[in-house]
């Protein structure tokens, strides 16, 4: 009976999660596996044949890969942890006593979250065009697009990641931080040895959350491609995978690539995860 | 606990700073919104030209045949029959995770966490090739039903039902002789509503912010959303579309924030619910 009714309470979700989720990763772990091959001349009907692993062999040596790769990992090691950070000291000031007009604030750091990605690089973008820009700078240089974009994501999701952490804040016992006030701890120690181990759980779910992000880096440099030729078609890998499937049509490579970013998040997260419980062994967090 | 005059501005200046560079750009909008092409170029950029706002909302909604209005209702369906979808969902398979204990229910949970890991966005490019052979590209469905697939909303879902609904009031619902059905649609969903509005809204939120589906999904203009639309108007060089742009801009996020605005006090209390068991 509980069996039936649990049954028909899964079964919509289930069904969509089969075919919109599921399937397609299986599809494109099977497309991966094999190569169109033409014969001859190029003439005809290529043939589709199974082919190992080539296709991901071919995505690692693939120097565009490589580059698009290399540069979500340097934009990772830079922009994460000043996002996170920025976070984490607003989350901290706002849930101390310190400031004023605590309110106000939380809702002007929380706006961004409101305004979709693509719109806030549009935004941004005109913001860097020097013809346009209150500043006066280029922006969209080759040497300096990177950070732009750093920023257009850090704008973007500062506030949200200062919220959950600000919410985990909360939810510390108030006692606690009295009790540590009357031995006489300072601010600064209470924030650094109570409230941050405290939010640990949070730190590491944004930083998760970040790292998947960084990886999947579409929507910004998409939108610069539009206005600036220091990003180019294939910038990211994730921007790459498209190109090479929709512009090239080989649909087993764009599938390779997509399979190899998700791994490389997943392994990513775990070594996070991993490092971050070493840490908290090592009484560092 | 008492803090120095000293602690205090120095403090609230810092909050200060930090909202200037938040609200920098959406100033900027909002400025920009108002002056016609040539005065995006001729006038300081930070304060407002020759007032044109209605002249440029004109023609945003009329451009292209008036394809913006059309966007906007389209953002509209997926956001909110998106939205809506997944809600129900996640609370439906979230509920029968939490209050029956069938069999093979670790593993069900085990499958949908791991679901929550695998970015959306990579799988989007296998989801176009399967959508191509289920004939869904380039309908509105096409965008709609993977929006509604929400592995997160389910384990949120999950939780707020352990929470939230006792399991002696269902068993008194049993007794009275009422289907499980019935009871989860009078006492389930009522007892998880708070918590659902919330899930609403993330799911709205998410589903206004996405591009890269509908972007791999539709070709045709007349079912694009905002997003999609914008970013295509903005990617053409010659930028004579560039004042429609940052009005459409302005435009599409109005409704989001009215949006969060309104319905403040769903969103902090119940993050914090999800944020504390992760």
């Amino acid at each position: 009976m509980t069996n039936r009714a649990a049954l028909i309470f899964l079964l919509p979700f289930g069904a969509l999660f089969v075919v919109f989720f599921v399937l397609p990763i299986g599809y494109a772990i099977n497309e991966s596996l094999y190569k169109l091959k033409r014969s001859g001349l190029g003439f005809g009907t290529p043939e589709r044949v199974f082919s190992g692993l080539a296709n991901y062999a071919a995505v690692f040596g693939n120097g565009t890969f490589l580059a698009g790769v290399r540069r979500l990992l340097l934009f990772g090691i830079v922009q994460v942890p000043i996002m996170l950070g920025l976070a984490l000291v607003l989350a901290l000031v706002l849930d101390g006593h310190a400031a004023r007009f605590k309110r106000f604030f939380r809702l002007v750091y929380f706006l961004p979250y409101a305004v979709p990605g693509v719109i806030a690089a549009i935004v941004w973008s005109f913001l860097y065009t020097p013809e346009i820009s209150p500043f006066g700078l280029d922006l969209l240089g080759g040497g300096v697009v990177l950070w732009s974009i750093g920023n257009i994501v850090t704008w973007t999701w500062t506030g949200f990641n200062m919220l959950v952490i600000y919410a985990a804040l909360q939810a510390i016992p108030k006692e606690l931080c009295e009790a540590a006030s009357m031995d006489g701890a300072s601010a600064w120690r209470i924030a650094w040895s109570i409230k941050i181990p405290m939010v640990r759980s949070s730190l590491i779910l944004t930083g998760v959350f970040s790292i998947i992000g960084t990886l999947q880096l579409f929507n910004e440099p998409t939108v610069l491609n539009g206005v600036t030729t220091a990003v180019s078609k294939s910038y990211t890998p994730l921007m790459w995978s498209l190109q090479v499937a929709l512009d090239n049509n080989d649909y087993a490579l764009g599938s390779a690539i997509a399979i190899v970013l998700a791994l490389l998040a997943g392994a990513l997260s775990f070594l996070f995860l991993r490092l971050s419980a070493w840490l908290t062994r090592r009484g560092v967090m | 606990m008492r803090t120095s005059m000293r602690a205090q501005v120095l403090t609230t200046a810092f909050l200060f700073v930090v909202a200037v560079y938040i609200l920098l750009p959406v100033w900027w909008l909002v400025v920009s919104a108002t002056k016609s092409g040539g005065d995006l170029f001729d006038t300081p950029g930070l304060w407002f030209g020759d007032l044109n706002l209605a002249g440029n909302v004109e023609r945003v909604m009329s451009q292209d045949g008036g394809l913006y209005p059309r966007w906007l209702l389209n953002t509209l369906i997926y956001s909110g029959g998106g939205a809506l979808g997944a809600t129900l969902l996640a609370a439906m398979a979230g509920y029968a995770l939490a209050k029956y204990p069938f069999r093979g229910r670790g593993a069900v949970f085990a499958v949908i966490m791991g679901a929550v890991l695998v970015p959306a966005p990579l799988i989007t490019l296998p989801l176009y090739l399967l959508e191509s052979r289920l004939g869904l590209l380039n309908t509105m469905w096409g965008v709609l039903l993977p929006c509604m697939v929400s592995p997160f909303g389910v384990y949120l879902a999950r939780a707020y039902a352990e929470a939230a609904v006792p399991d002696t009031l269902l068993e008194a619902g049993r007794i009275d002789g009422a289907g499980e059905l019935r009871i989860f649609f009078t006492v389930g969903i009522r007892l998880m509503a708070p918590a659902l509005v919330t899930l609403f809204l993330f799911q709205f939120v998410a589903i206004w912010n996405n591009f890269f589906l509908p972007m791999m999904v539709l070709n045709d203009q007349a079912l694009w959303p905002i997003t999609l639309g914008l970013v295509k108007w903005h990617g053409i060089r010659t930028g004579f579309l560039r004042d429609a742009v940052v009005t459409g801009a302005l435009i599409s996020i109005i409704p989001v924030i009215l949006a969060f605005v309104s319905l403040q006090r769903f969103w902090k209390a119940d993050l914090a619910a999800g944020s504390v068991k992760m």
